[in-house]
């Protein structure tokens, strides 16, 4: 290859629809995740938006109790596998793995545009859900719920389900192997950025409870289409059967969708103060805690499902160890701050957005994991606070800062900081009022799932209803300026932030091949002050 | 909003109280364990905001002692709250042995609740206070929950198994009483309330509330019509186990294990007969899972029980 195409921008690199469908470079890929995850983004999300309008006055109003139910599922199934799970790995991670480590791609190139498409196909039978009138399972699916009594279109979204899970698994498949293989000369283990080590952790447990869930699906449709009893008594089955195996999947997905941001969050504060991460070690082996210790929590579910005493205890115990690791994370990004040189950018301030959401949601997690408090406040709106905070708070906060952060690198082009600003502050106020009045109302005995309540709860859940006005608005504004930036904003330099690691050394947006020549690396990660001071103002003024 | 101001005003038990204490605390220790974080968080980003000068010097990467100090003291305050919470979570599986027996069986979508004296009620327990109640609680489809906030509990409701939640209700009064459990369509309007009366009122309501007979004698009643009778009474000649002096008792069953014939075996040998034989008898009991629901068996149980101290062949003790 010559250079001249070598310097070609993978953007560049082929305009035409067939281009894209059919490439196998990770940063295409990854693009095609952003736009798939970005509508499936919206669609949970108008979901959302029918739930609380609904819920703004105690009758049912706008839903009938039918319509309330399925409109839940559909934002529960939507926001966890076809937004959260793919999230942050299939964008960032399938854009930035390679170029971190100092590879020309992942592992499995081809493999990784198989997943793409099964991705599809799984968001396709749920669309085809959505279109033939929903499914009323919540996204737990518990039975006998699911396999013997729900008339919605159960073994549709299981099917869904089951086919994006495959997606999930040859994604965690193809980074295990990259990060093993295609490390360029000197990136060893432990010189490895942190959210190459939160990506690895996520893949490890992508691979691992993945393939649980599917056999839990498949079980479901064995005995509602054959009447095979695995999960219902008058079967011969065993209902908690169902949540052992469910959650022994779901509470590592948890993991799955949290992982990946507490390694965004590494990479965004490390660059906001122009400091390596404070305790590089603790930090990327906390990732590795935490992916092994979340297999051992499952059972935090099921206080009140009826498992026995002594497991609640023993799984109560092993909650708050989880909890450590997150938590040596949170103080060690702290202590990344002191003495730093700090620039309030917009990836900075979804940081520090991530961190106070995510302790409060740590915080009210470990809180949850108290068995006695546990049996008032599960199920109801305590614990979707709390998840809320977690996952929306949390997560999205995340990838809304890896967004900003990695947009110039991805696109080549600059973003208006002020608007940047106003959306992470936006979000931030408006999750707060979205969430924090349901912490009080779950207290307060509100179960979730309900559409009607009584009337003493109309006040937080008005309060709560605004707040989510201001969210709605507040994610849309992102999507406004980042689409205006793409044709009007300045051309991005290779390191806008002044930033360590390999992205920021190729121009922005990255050859096709990411490096013309494959970089050898021969210090730890996170070496400040990096001198490209100016290059930022130069690409603005 | 009046519910807001009258926050802690809602607590029916003793029980309630303590979690509200023990919630309270974890309230503090969460406070005192986040604040560093946002306090230095803000602190440093103003103070050491790029381009303003400040005492950068010395800064340091890493310090193994501090970050395991930061790991070990808060799970330690943790692990304290830990023995607390599992201590009050360990009293609500031992329900004390003098506590009102009542049964709830959750179907899509109403309670329904009997009293042992055959009172029967549906979407709302009427409970005396300041005694201890233990509810048995059954599912005739799928799973609910019995949760009552103002007594901070709940539990499932699974099918196939009873589950337990015993209470002492101390302060008279109206409290709601809902399913926690996503149910399906109206799971959302499954509820109702939980009546706390004094026992003398309670007395009155049992009188006023009418009964054909207590649970064990509507069980009696059942076991004939049901035709039980035919080969478990006294004058069979089907060889079937004998019922009399069975409840509590071990049941060595024909695959070599021995069971308790507690609630749930007698439950499970009524509507899955095949699943635990009993050693020494043919295995010829058909199933009843089509022909009885959970509260006709839960009656069934009842009368069985009132066997317990009766001699095979008929005697009553």
């Amino acid at each position: 290859m010559s250079e001249a195409t070598a310097e070609v921008s993978y953007l560049e690199h082929g305009h035409s629809l067939k281009s894209w469908l059919l490439t196998t470079d990770h940063k295409r890929i990854a693009i095609l995740y952003f736009l798939s995850i970005t509508l499936f983004f919206f669609v949970g999300g108008a979901a959302a938006a029918l739930i609380r309008i609904d819920l703004l006055t105690p009758e049912a109003d706008l839903m009938s109790n039918e319509g309330y139910n399925r409109a839940f599922t559909l934002h529960g199934v939507i926001m966890v596998w076809f937004f959260l799970i793919p999230s942050i790995p299939n964008t960032f991670g399938n854009f930035l793995v390679p170029l971190m480590i100092g590879a020309r791609d992942l592992a499995f190139p081809r493999l990784n545009l198989l997943s793409w498409y099964i991705y599809m196909v799984g968001g396709l039978f749920t669309i085809a859900v959505l279109v033939l009138g929903g499914v009323d399972t919540g996204w737990t699916f518990y039975t006998p719920l699911s396999s013997m009594f729900a008339n919605g279109n159960v073994i549709l979204a299981a099917t869904a389900i089951f086919v994006v899970g495959f997606s999930s698994i040859l994604t965690g498949l193809n980074f295990i192997v990259t990060v093993h293989r295609l490390r360029c000369p000197g990136m060893t283990w432990g010189r490895l950025p942190l959210f190459v080590w939160s990506i690895y952790a996520t893949s490890l447990i992508l691979v691992l409870a993945t393939p649980v869930l599917s056999i839990t699906l498949v079980l479901i449709a064995a005995e509602r289409l054959f009447g095979i009893g695995v999960f219902n008594p008058a079967l011969g089955g065993d209902p908690l059967l169902y949540q052992h195996l469910f959650w022994f999947y779901s509470h590592p997905a948890v993991y799955i969708m949290i992982l990946p941001a507490l390694g965004v969050i590494s990479e965004l504060v490390a660059t906001a103060a122009r400091k390596p991460v404070f305790g590089y070690r603790f930090v990327a082996g906390s990732s590795i805690a935490i992916a092994i210790l979340g297999f051992l929590v499952w059972g935090h579910h099921m206080f009140v499902a009826g498992q026995s005493m002594y497991a609640s205890a023993v799984f109560s115990f092993l909650s708050l160890a989880v909890a450590v690791p997150s938590g040596i994370k949170v103080y060690n990004w702290t202590a990344t701050l002191y003495k730093g040189h700090i620039a309030l950018d917009p990836p900075f301030l979804f940081a520090m957005s991530f961190i106070g959401l995510f302790v409060v949601g740590g915080m009210t997690g470990l809180i949850l994991a108290m068995l006695a408090v546990d049996v008032h406040v599960h199920d109801t709106y305590f614990v979707v606070a709390h998840f809320h905070y977690i996952m929306v708070g949390g997560t999205v906060s995340a990838y809304f800062g890896a967004l900003h952060y990695w947009w110039p690198k991805m696109m080549g082009r600059m973003l208006p900081l002020v608007w940047g600003r106003l959306s992470a502050i936006f979000i931030f106020l408006g999750f707060n009022l979205t969430f924090f009045p349901q912490f009080i109302l779950g207290y307060l005995g509100m179960p979730r799932r309900y559409h009607v309540y009584p009337a003493e709860f109309q006040t937080l859940h008005v309060l709560s209803s605004a707040g989510a006005s201001v969210l709605g608005l507040a994610y849309l504004l992102p999507f406004t300026y980042l689409l205006y930036s793409l044709r009007h904003g300045g051309k991005a330099p290779p390191n806008p932030w002044g930033a360590t690691g390999l992205e920021w050394t190729v121009p922005s947006p990255p050859p096709q091949h990411n490096f013309h020549e494959l970089p050898t690396v021969d210090g730890p990660p996170y070496q400040y002050p990096v001198e490209v001071d100016g290059e930022r103002e130069a690409a603005h003024g | 909003m009046n519910r807001l101001l009258t926050f802690w005003a809602g607590q029916a038990s003793h029980h309630a109280g303590q979690v509200d204490t023990l919630f309270l605390g974890l309230a503090v220790l969460a406070v005192l364990l986040s604040a560093p974080v946002f306090i230095l968080i803000t602190w440093f980003a103003v103070k050491y905001r790029r381009g303003k000068p400040a005492d950068r010097t010395h800064a340091v990467n890493r310090n193994v002692w501090l970050e395991v100090s930061w790991a070990a003291i808060p799970f330690l305050a943790t692990v304290a709250f830990y023995l607390w919470s599992t201590g009050l979570f360990i009293d609500l599986y031992q329900p004390p042995a003098e506590a009102l027996a009542i049964n709830a069986v959750g179907k899509q979508w109403m309670w329904k609740f009997q009293h042992p004296g055959g009172q029967a009620e549906i979407n709302e327990l009427h409970v005396p206070a300041g005694q201890a109640v233990v509810v048995t609680l059954a599912s005739q489809d799928v799973i609910h929950s019995l949760f009552v906030p103002a007594l901070r509990l709940k539990q499932d409701v699974v099918p196939g198994r009873y589950t337990r939640l015993w209470f002492r209700a101390d302060a008279a009064g109206s409290y709601a009483l809902v399913c926690a459990q996503f149910c399906g369509t109206d799971h959302a309007v499954m509820g109702g309330q939980l009546v706390v009366q004094t026992p003398a009122d309670y007395a009155r309501w049992l009188a006023a509330a009418g009964t054909d007979g207590s649970l064990a004698a509507q069980g009696a009643v059942l076991f004939r019509q049901m035709g039980c009778s035919g080969c478990h009474g006294a004058a069979s000649t089907v060889h079937a186990p004998p019922l009399e002096g069975l409840y509590g008792r071990p049941v060595p069953l024909a695959n070599g294990q021995v069971v308790t014939a507690d609630d749930q075996y007698l439950r499970d040998s009524i509507l899955l007969p095949q699943a635990q034989v009993a050693a020494g008898y043919p295995a010829i009991m058909p199933t009843y899972q089509n022909v009885l629901g959970e509260e006709d068996v839960l009656k069934l149980v009842a009368y069985i029980k009132s066997l317990a101290n009766a001699q095979p062949g008929g005697g009553h003790e």
